[in-house]
């Protein structure tokens, strides 16, 4: 119990939001790091995960490559950039990495969510004569919004978990806190860094579950609404069936 | 002499590197491979009973895939940071660390596993008097080892890659030959533990595929069959 209470203490001392390895400007550093990551990844893996979806090709490479971003420790990929000439690029090497290990999930989730849309949906959009853009656009993109969402919530939480190892290669972020604990045998601290880093993760996944809800509300209400609940409903469940395969995988 | 050099060169392959420190790699390795089994094994005898529960009382399924969920977002670094006042430096500490996380996976895969046995199976193996206890053993059980073995095979292959962050403590298995290799930037011992780290995961998976197959004999395609056809089969066209 002592140790909980100096980790308070810690945390409630003004000077250590404040300065260079204050908690102010180490969250700053993850939140950006994360966020870069967050947008370079879903603008490789989505479009490329809904096309392959929408043409009903490359499952095996979605799932594949899913499997595979399990299987890489991101310590190491961190550690290959930081003995590489890369080492001196900033936060690069961190956001690579991240990218990296953002992909699987928001490829897979987005090539599912498309290719779980009920097959009578697209023949009957097709039977109506929607055109192939039409139908991605009216029908499989609204009804794969759900699986899509999952997939970008597991990411996210995902990027912002993994953005901690940052820290053991010796770049910023809010695991530096616990790092820089660890090195000066200061438990407090390194307690104080885990609590935030562990609440920051909290917040962006109780965060995107609210964005969630209240996106879903709003396109709800834009698209067809019967469409739209079932859909929801289907990615609900899918969701459920899928979550084992989040991985924040901080490895 | 110029195989030598490349220690000095620090160049990312580097065979004297391989010859010189087989010792300190084996160990890592062997102790990769114990935190790794320790915490599935562990991940396991937790889980399985967890997820027997949840099934016997779907009332308290919500919550307890909750929580294992929300263990799941905790990030490792500061896992093993907020359990060190109650391990200290040890394998346990990381051993603990991994094991909760493992459990997400673990509990789902053994429900789902459970959910997919058909509800007429279980009928009929209850109309031919089998109780509980050899239901669950002799009927349900292998019956969901297929999604209970890819449940263990994602947990095992995300552990091995987790193990890495154990090196924060000291018992990272080869995390540690790649925080010990990182201040004098060693590309060699950095680039070797870090293919080695895969290369582990992908055994491993395979290496539970195989079991998996070998458990599930009835799943496998008859493949005696389809040579008996393919040897008649010239037989009728000569």
């Amino acid at each position: 119990m002592g140790v909980l209470t100096d980790a308070w203490t810690w945390l409630a001392t003004g000077a250590h939001w404040t300065g260079e390895d204050g908690v102010g400007h180490r969250l700053a550093e993850h939140l950006y790091v994360s966020g870069a990551a967050l947008l370079l990844a879903s603008a490789v893996a989505l479009p490329l995960g809904l096309w392959l979806g929408h043409l009903g090709r490359g499952g095996t490479l979605a799932v594949n490559i899913s499997n595979a971003g399990r299987a890489v420790p991101v310590f190491a990929v961190l550690a290959l950039f930081m003995v590489s000439p890369l080492r001196n690029a900033g936060y690069l090497p961190t956001v690579i990495a991240l990218v990296l290990f953002a992909i699987p999930p928001l490829l897979t989730h987005a090539y599912v969510g498309v290719r779980e849309v009920d097959r009578a949906v697209v023949e009957a959009a097709r039977g109506m004569g929607m055109s192939g853009g039409q139908l991605f656009r009216a029908v499989e993109l609204p009804l794969a919004r759900p699986m899509l969402m999952t997939g970008l919530r597991s990411a996210a939480v995902q990027v912002v978990a993994t953005a901690t190892l940052a820290a053991m290669v010796g770049l910023g972020g809010l695991g530096r806190i616990i790092t820089a604990g660890f090195n000066t045998y200061d438990t407090p601290q390194v307690v104080a860094g885990a609590v935030l880093v562990a609440a920051l993760a909290l917040l962006v996944e109780g965060a995107l579950v609210a964005a969630d809800r209240l996106g879903g509300r709003l396109f709800g209400r834009a698209g067809g609404r019967a469409g739209s609940r079932a859909g929801s409903r289907a990615g609900r469940r899918t969701g459920d069936r899928d979550a084992p395969q989040q991985d924040n995988g901080n490895g | 002499m110029a195989e030598a050099n490349c220690l000095v060169t620090n160049d990312w392959i580097c065979g004297e590197y391989l010859r010189t420190r087989a010792q300190e790699l084996t160990d890592a390795t062997l102790q990769h491979i114990g935190i790794t089994a320790v915490s599935v094994l562990l991940g396991i005898v937790v889980a399985f009973p967890l997820a027997l529960l949840v099934r016997a009382r779907p009332r308290l399924a919500g919550p307890v895939l909750a929580l294992t969920t929300l263990l799941y977002t905790i990030p490792s670094l500061a896992m093993f940071s907020l359990l060190l006042p109650l391990f200290g430096l040890s394998s346990a500490l990381v051993v603990t660390g991994l094991v909760l996380y493992a459990l997400t996976i673990l509990v789902r895969g053994v429900l789902a596993g459970l959910a997919a046995v058909p509800a007429e199976t279980r009928e009929a193996a209850r109309g031919m008097g089998y109780g509980p206890g050899r239901l669950l053993w002799e009927v349900e059980l292998p019956l969901a080892l297929p999604a209970l073995m890819a449940g263990i095979r994602m947990a095992t292959v995300s552990t091995i890659a987790l193990t890495t962050v154990g090196s924060l403590v000291g018992r990272g298995g080869l995390g540690n030959l790649i925080e010990d290799a990182l201040p004098t930037f060693f590309k060699a011992q950095v680039l070797t533990a870090a293919v080695l780290c895969v290369l582990l995961a992908v055994a491993a998976d395979l290496l539970l595929l195989g079991l998996q197959r070998l458990l599930t004999p009835w799943n496998r395609p008859p493949r005696p069959a389809r040579r008996r056809t393919a040897a008649v089969r010239p037989g009728e066209g000569g």
